[in-house]
């Protein structure tokens, strides 16, 4: 027993999961562990018995004489029943588990999430939405997922959730994030052109801070649009790469005193700094590529990921830089 | 005995046109290894552009953008996927081997319904052209699968590949009929069902599914057809229809397939392994039986695919408790070789090594399918890279393994020449190294979460990703020296004796390359097909 509990610390070791953000994921890889161990056990029977025989039965001359063995009954009685307990132990243990991932909890906190092509839009019960998922430590969470076009899937691998997001109905997942962080999340249903575009983030924050967030994204509908733009520009890191206060270039070009002016691209063409140049300049990164910076650009397309009243903010932001 | 008259099925009829109309099994088996190797030609390509273009995440510079943008990746991985499930896969052994050697083994003259036959292969290219067409069109990129509603918003060639499934669904439906026939009305006296070769019962089993399967496709890829054209509003949900039905009814029709791939690859395996071990086989009625039995339980199975997509708890249990018990008979199998292997005298021809490179890898792939089938983790795993190394260990490490040991052990046989065995054991190190190297860390990468399908990804994949396509490289290698093998054979092998492996079943009894009607006197069998005594 204890060698099979060493076996399976060291499977898990090097099961090569991601994190384990939730008290659920370590049952799943507790299983998964356990899984690992007897599969190994197995291979080394088929693959090592395999290999054995093979090389000891090698033949040496053409006339070697076999043996003429038909069938075993307690043998083949024996490598039925045998798999089929384990089958079933799994099943079962599988089963548990699962259970609890499909029960939703009581006075969860519930948050709808809707896919679209490319992106997802969560929306909390004040109205507040965004396009990342940000959820309280140490507090049952049920996301609430449909979609406006084809079927998503959303799936949090550190959490080992996942569940398909299916136009025309509603589907929940629950999840109690336990540890701080940022996490993936994937679109594992494939929806087209972007679908492996379609990631974003949950964020695991303390309760004080969620209420904080919660509350400061719900003004930011009431600042005034240019306000809306600068928190947009930090929130969506533009300014990791984009200066606005002086006029040297960082990874991108510098925003500062640029409105209203004529910019030269690589290709040595001209065109005007204003509305639809900054437009086209987040959407479609690659169609312009301002003169002296690599092509391709590094920066992400934002397709489908701003929405046309948080470009507009951002545009209204870039003015004001003057 | 080499024939008196020195005829034989390739030389009586002389002339290409007389290869498009005859009526001969072995001819027509050999339709389609051309076709099909084609398509595998194409899809082998698709496959190592995808590998290509994975090389490296695109956001570094002027690597890993070998395809323009995502829509043309999905396109491709769309026509990998079809190809090779459609149009490889599952017509290779069947159409290709069992076309040719069925007959042979229970000592038929020809399939029960030569015309039906011929008349199958163009039913065949009928549909395959119409796939092919539709790269002339809009192209496709639902993948193969088909999923609703995206297939129905989609570019219009999608009715095309769908029409063009339906046709190829028909040809193998109706090459399914023709083997039970067969194996029902024309074996030679003596020829009892539980002395036929363990090939043609996996054939036979194959045949049972194909018929009975097969027609479920057909009428949902129909349904498809016209939710698209006339708006029925069966699968669209804003018509109030259900997507998630189209995955019930596509699955009911594709997990059966899963054992139509498989089937016959188990039947080549026991041939394979008997005859190099030389020794009968083990537990021939235990392995004739779970046939039979996959055959069986594979149709309740299928919700398997739909742990995640929405359908009830209840109902993921259920499908997750059968597919345990599929899991039962694909392991007697297992056993079973492994047990005729014991005291055999074990010849390491190119053919055996395939086979013992089959069960090395149906090993592995068999027990990462117990991993899936439990609910739990089938919930992480679902729609990752470990379900693409998962059925690429079966499908690819199982059922291509086969084709190709099957090919090598019949090619003396089928064509009357010997191929160079050192080549054909080159290919075999260069295709086993290579594959395990492509699809293993594959399994590494779907648990660290990477979801398939993806055009791009996260930086922390590059290292597993970049090996993985170094392995592909490996396997064309492979393909290449294989190819050469099979070329180098046909135009300069030396001349094959009747039965250059000493093998016991019935179609090594006839001349190498058989006459046109297999047999110069019908046989009559006196014993099982196994009797290395």
């Amino acid at each position: 027993m204890a060698i099979l509990m060493l076996l399976m610390n060291k499977a898990m070791a090097g099961s090569f999961m991601p994190t384990q953000g939730t008290e659920i994921s370590k049952q799943v890889d507790n299983l998964y562990g356990f899984l690992l161990v007897v599969s190994f056990i197995s291979c080394v029977i088929l693959i090592g018995g395999m290999i054995y025989f093979a090389l000891k039965y090698k033949r040496k001359t053409a006339n070697d004489k076999t043996a003429y063995i038909t069938h075993d009954t307690r043998l083949e009685v024996l490598w039925s029943v045998i798999p089929l307990i384990i089958f079933l132990f799994v099943f079962g243990w599988g089963w548990v588990i699962y259970h609890d991932m499909r029960t939703m909890p009581k006075d969860a906190l519930e948050i709808n999430v809707s896919g679209k092509q490319w992106a997802w839009t969560v929306e909390y019960k004040n109205g507040v939405k965004s396009t990342e998922v940000v959820v309280p430590v140490n507090k049952d969470v049920k996301l609430v997922l449909s979609s406006e076009d084809v079927i998503h899937s959303f799936y949090i691998p550190s959490f080992r959730i996942k569940q398909d997001a299916v136009p025309g109905r509603y589907q929940a997942i629950w999840f109690k994030a336990e540890k701080l962080g940022e996490f993936h999340v994937f679109c594992t249903e494939y929806c087209g052109t972007s679908h492996s575009a379609m990631i974003t983030k949950l964020k695991v924050v303390s309760q004080e801070d969620f209420d904080k967030w919660l509350v400061s994204e719900s003004e930011i509908g009431t600042l005034p649009l240019a306000q809306r733009g600068a928190k947009y520009f930090q929130t969506r890191a533009c300014a990791s790469c984009h200066n606005v206060d002086n006029p040297a270039a960082k990874i991108g070009p510098t925003l500062y005193q640029r409105w209203g002016k004529e910019v030269a691209n690589a290709d040595g063409s001209k065109v005007a700094f204003d509305e639809n140049h900054v437009r086209e300049s987040i959407m479609l990164p690659q169609s312009q590529i301002a003169a002296g910076f690599p092509s391709p650009s590094p920066m992400p397309s934002f397709q489908g990921q701003l929405s046309e009243s948080e470009l507009a903010a951002i545009i209204e932001y870039i003015k004001g830089l003057n | 005995m080499g024939h008196s008259s020195g005829k034989n099925y390739i030389n009586e009829e002389p002339g290409l046109l007389s290869w498009f109309t005859s009526l001969d099994h072995k001819r027509i088996a050999l339709l389609y290894f051309v076709s099909v190797m084609t398509f595998f030609l194409v899809g082998g390509i698709m496959a190592l552009l995808l590998r290509l273009e994975l090389f490296a995440p695109n956001t570094t510079a002027n690597v890993g953008q070998v395809l323009k943008n995502g829509d043309i990746y999905n396109q491709v991985l769309t026509y990998h996927g079809a190809i090779m499930v459609f149009m490889v896969i599952i017509p290779g052994i069947p159409a290709i081997l069992g076309n040719f050697f069925l007959p042979l083994q229970i000592g038929a003259k020809d399939v029960a319904f030569p015309r039906l036959n011929l008349a199958s292969w163009y039913v065949f290219m009928l549909g395959a052209c119409l796939a092919i067409g539709t790269f002339f069109s809009t192209k496709i990129d639902t993948g193969w699968t088909f999923y609703t509603p995206y297939s129905i918003r989609t570019g219009s060639a999608v009715v095309m590949m769908v029409v063009a499934a339906f046709i190829m669904g028909m040809s193998s439906i109706l090459t399914g009929l023709n083997f039970i026939v067969t194996v029902h009305k024309l074996r030679a006296p003596g020829m009892s069902m539980f002395r036929m070769p363990l090939f043609t019962w996996a054939i036979y089993s194959t045949a049972i599914l194909q018929v009975l399967a097969t027609p479920i496709l057909g009428i949902t890829l129909l349904l498809l057809v016209m939710e698209r054209t006339f708006g029925v509003g069966i699968f669209d949900p804003k018509l109030g229809g259900d997507p998630v039905l189209f995955q019930h009814f596509f699955w009911f029709y594709s997990h059966p397939a899963v054992y139509i791939m498989i089937l016959p690859a188990m039947g080549v395996v026991s041939e394979l392994i008997t005859t190099y071990s030389k020794k009968t086989i083990f537990g021939y009625t235990a392995i004739a039986y779970s046939s039979i039995g996959i055959a069986a339980v594979s149709f309740f199975v299928w919700g398997h695919h739909m742990f995640v997509s929405g359908q009830s708890e209840i109902a993921g249990i259920i499908f997750s408790f059968l597919t345990m018990l599929v899991g039962v008979p694909t392991a007697i199998k297992m056993f079973n070789w492994l047990a005729t292997l014991y005291k055999g005298s074990i010849e390491f021809t190119a053919s055996m090594l395939y086979a013992l490179g089959f069960l090395f890898l149906f090993a592995i792939g068999g027990v990462t399918g117990i991993m899936l089938a439990v609910t739990a983790i089938d919930v992480h795993f679902h729609d990752t890279y470990f379900v693409v190394a998962h059925f690429h260990y079966v499908m690819v490490g199982g059922t291509l393994m086969a084709i190709m040991g099957g090919f090598y052990h019949w090619f003396p046989k089928m064509f009357g020449k010997m191929y160079n065995e050192t080549t054909a054991i080159i290919s075999w190190v260069f295709i086993f190294v290579g594959f395990n190297v492509t699809f293993f860390p594959q399994f590494i990468l779907g648990a660290k979460g990477m979801p398939r399908r993806y055009f791009d990804y996260i930086p922390e994949y590059e290292q597993l990703n970049k090996i993985s396509t170094v392995g592909s490289w490996l396997i064309a290698v492979g393909f290449l020296f294989g190819l050469y093998t099979i070329i180098r054979g046909l135009t300069s092998g030396e001349k094959a004796p009747d039965n250059p492996w000493g093998s016991k079943t019935l179609e090594w009894q006839t001349s190498s390359p058989p006459i046109m009607h297999n047999f110069d006197h019908d046989p009559v069998v006196t014993a099982g097909p196994y009797e290395y005594k």
